[in-house]
């Protein structure tokens, strides 16, 4: 142990408790958001495949690439993607949709069932980006909350939403819902769907840290139940964890970072867990990392990531 | 045992503030979704639509509908357009439907909102074509006719009628539209040469009338109201025997 360990907390495992510091060269700090990037590069580019599709033609062999959007849409011409939760309302009005609907429900609910429910919510959604533009923007600008909503507000919204939809006989959440807009309006034409857009934003900024996202939008919360047996994890080697809490800052589902649950598991179990990866690029002892679900835990000698305790 | 009734205390009235919130949204949520239901639906759907209610409960709002038609004639309805929010429809005026034989909308619909049953487009039931007769040039006596010669299902959706004109020796020839065999393709409406269309489609529900069954129209059906038709039986009361009082004057009494 060094001097400077001394100064110190030590953590947990009797290691010095280093905090996150940003790297000062661009190539650490492309690595520290590289999921991010890869998000971003996602969700960007799904909407520009759809929009490329429908104005610009876009095609392989003549085939388009993807027609509708991500309520519904047709791969390629014949593989056909629906979104489960907008299906499962039109269900709950008593209405049977057809067959190609179903497909493609069960074919997308099959794929966040795999690799985690909320994958939906950081890789795809393209609400993802508003909300965490206001996230960084009140954690910028030191901005308290005005008021507590639940984490579990969302799933009294999901239940809410299909009690709703057999009532009214409309697929309650496709009518009001701002995700939709969202995308409908970029790839079909503008209205004032922006108008939404602009109130989840204010919301989160001024209103409730993480408002919309983690404590009202009821898909979050279907996919959330939807994920929780799902096989890509993130996964956690508990001697390695100092506790210096850097995941839990960036964490927009904090609930979720539990460590001596983590440490049980080997892995972050919840459902609401967005599979986003800001905690592993954050981490300063590498304990965070994507792994799958069945894999054995492998006890490697702690390696540290240096780039990120010294800035380098 | 005091801290169990505190906490039992603050576990009641917190569920009781998460209920009232989620009540109190989920009663404005209704609200706004039972005023969307119950709107008059003044648009004009694609071929093969369900009836409006089961329409805005099927549509997902994708769009497929929307990218399947050659002629953009369809709309997805962005928040604030007159349409319900995210459904298609189109405005005759702009572009209409030009009848594809395969309905490709039709095909494209991953739901079955617009219904897989359509399979002759000339079946299609859209809208319902009306005129104004104020306002359409041959109603005022010119030679127009235009919606007649442009309706794709010619003869039968629009008919042009004699009719007299007062104190002129020549008849004037009027369009009629025929509601058997309107599709509310709305492609008259497009053609109608006056400054706003004097004939217009709109969704049926809002301009036809019903008889009722209880009439009988004999003279439009031969076979129908004079073969079998009986006269009431008559009913047997004390007011049927001849009226008595004063009758001396017939009966030679004076």
């Amino acid at each position: 142990m060094n001097t400077a360990a001394k100064e110190n907390k030590l953590g947990p495992n009797g290691k010095p408790v280093r905090p996150f510091v940003m790297p000062k060269s661009m190539r650490g700090k492309l690595s520290v958001w590289r999921y991010l990037i890869y998000r971003r590069t996602l969700q960007i580019t799904i909407l520009l495949l759809f929009y490329g599709t429908a104005h610009w033609g876009w095609n392989i062999a003549e085939t388009p690439i993807i027609v509708g959007n991500l309520s519904a849409s047709k791969l390629l011409g014949f593989i056909p993607l629906a979104d489960p939760f907008a299906s499962l309302q039109i269900m709950f009005t008593r209405h049977m949709p057809q067959n190609e609907l179903l497909i493609g429900a069960a074919i997308v609910l099959g794929f966040y069932a795999l690799i985690g429910g909320r994958v939906w919510c950081s890789w795809v959604c393209p609400i993802n980006m508003v909300s965490d533009l206001a996230a960084w923007l009140r954690k910028r600008l030191h901005i308290n909350d005005n008021f507590r909503l639940s984490k579990q507000l969302r799933y009294s919204v999901l239940i809410l939403t299909l009690l709703l939809s057999t009532i009214t006989g409309l697929a309650a959440f496709e009518w009001v819902s701002p995700i939709s807009m969202f995308h409908r309006e970029l790839i079909f034409g503008v209205g004032m769907g922006w108008t939404a857009i602009l109130g989840i934003f204010l919301f989160d900024l001024l209103v409730q840290r993480d408002g919309w996202c983690g404590r009202i939008c009821p898909l979050g919360a279907f996919y959330a139940l939807v994920g929780k047996l799902a096989l890509l994890r993130i996964g956690f080697d508990a001697p390695t964890c100092t506790h210096c809490c850097e995941c839990i800052k960036v964490c927009p589902e904090p609930a979720v970072l539990n460590f001596s649950k983590a440490a049980q598991q080997g892995m972050i179990i919840s459902g609401e867990c967005t599979n986003c990866g800001r905690c592993i690029t954050v981490c300063p002892e590498d304990t965070l990392q994507f792994r799958y679900r069945f894999k054995t835990s492998t006890h490697q000698p702690a390696h540290s990531n240096p780039r990120l305790t010294t800035g380098e | 045992m005091k801290k169990t009734s505190l906490n039992r205390r603050e576990f009641l009235t917190r569920t009781a503030q998460r209920g009232a919130l989620v009540a109190s949204g989920g009663l404005l949520w209704a609200y706004l979704l039972q005023q969307q239901a119950q709107a008059t639906a003044t648009a004009i759907r694609p071929p093969g639509a369900l009836a409006e209610a089961d329409f805005n409960a099927s549509c997902i709002k994708c769009g497929q509908c929307v990218r399947a038609c050659p002629y953009d004639t369809l709309k997805l309805a962005p928040v604030g357009d007159t349409a319900a929010i995210g459904t298609p429809y189109f405005t005759p005026r702009e572009v209409p439907c030009y009848m594809c034989e395969d309905i490709p909308c039709k095909q494209a619909c991953p739901t079955g909102a617009l219904t897989p049953q359509l399979s002759r487009i000339n079946d299609s039931r859209m809208g319902l074509a009306v005129i104004d007769i104020e306002n359409c040039l041959s109603w005022q006596g010119l030679r127009c006719e235009i919606c007649h010669r442009e309706c794709p299902v010619q003869g039968k959706a629009i008919s042009v009628e004699h009719h007299p004109r007062k104190l002129s020796k020549h008849a004037m020839f009027v369009p009629l539209v025929h509601s058997e065999a309107c599709t509310g393709c709305g492609i008259c409406e497009k053609a109608c040469p006056t400054d706003e269309a004097a004939i217009r489609v709109v969704p049926p529900d809002l301009v036809q009338g019903k008889i009722g069954s209880h009439y009988r129209l004999g003279w439009k059906n031969e076979a129908g109201i004079t073969k079998d038709f009986k006269p009431a039986a008559k009913i047997k009361s004390p007011d049927d025997q001849p009226a008595g009082g004063l009758d001396y004057l017939n009966k030679g009494e004076l």
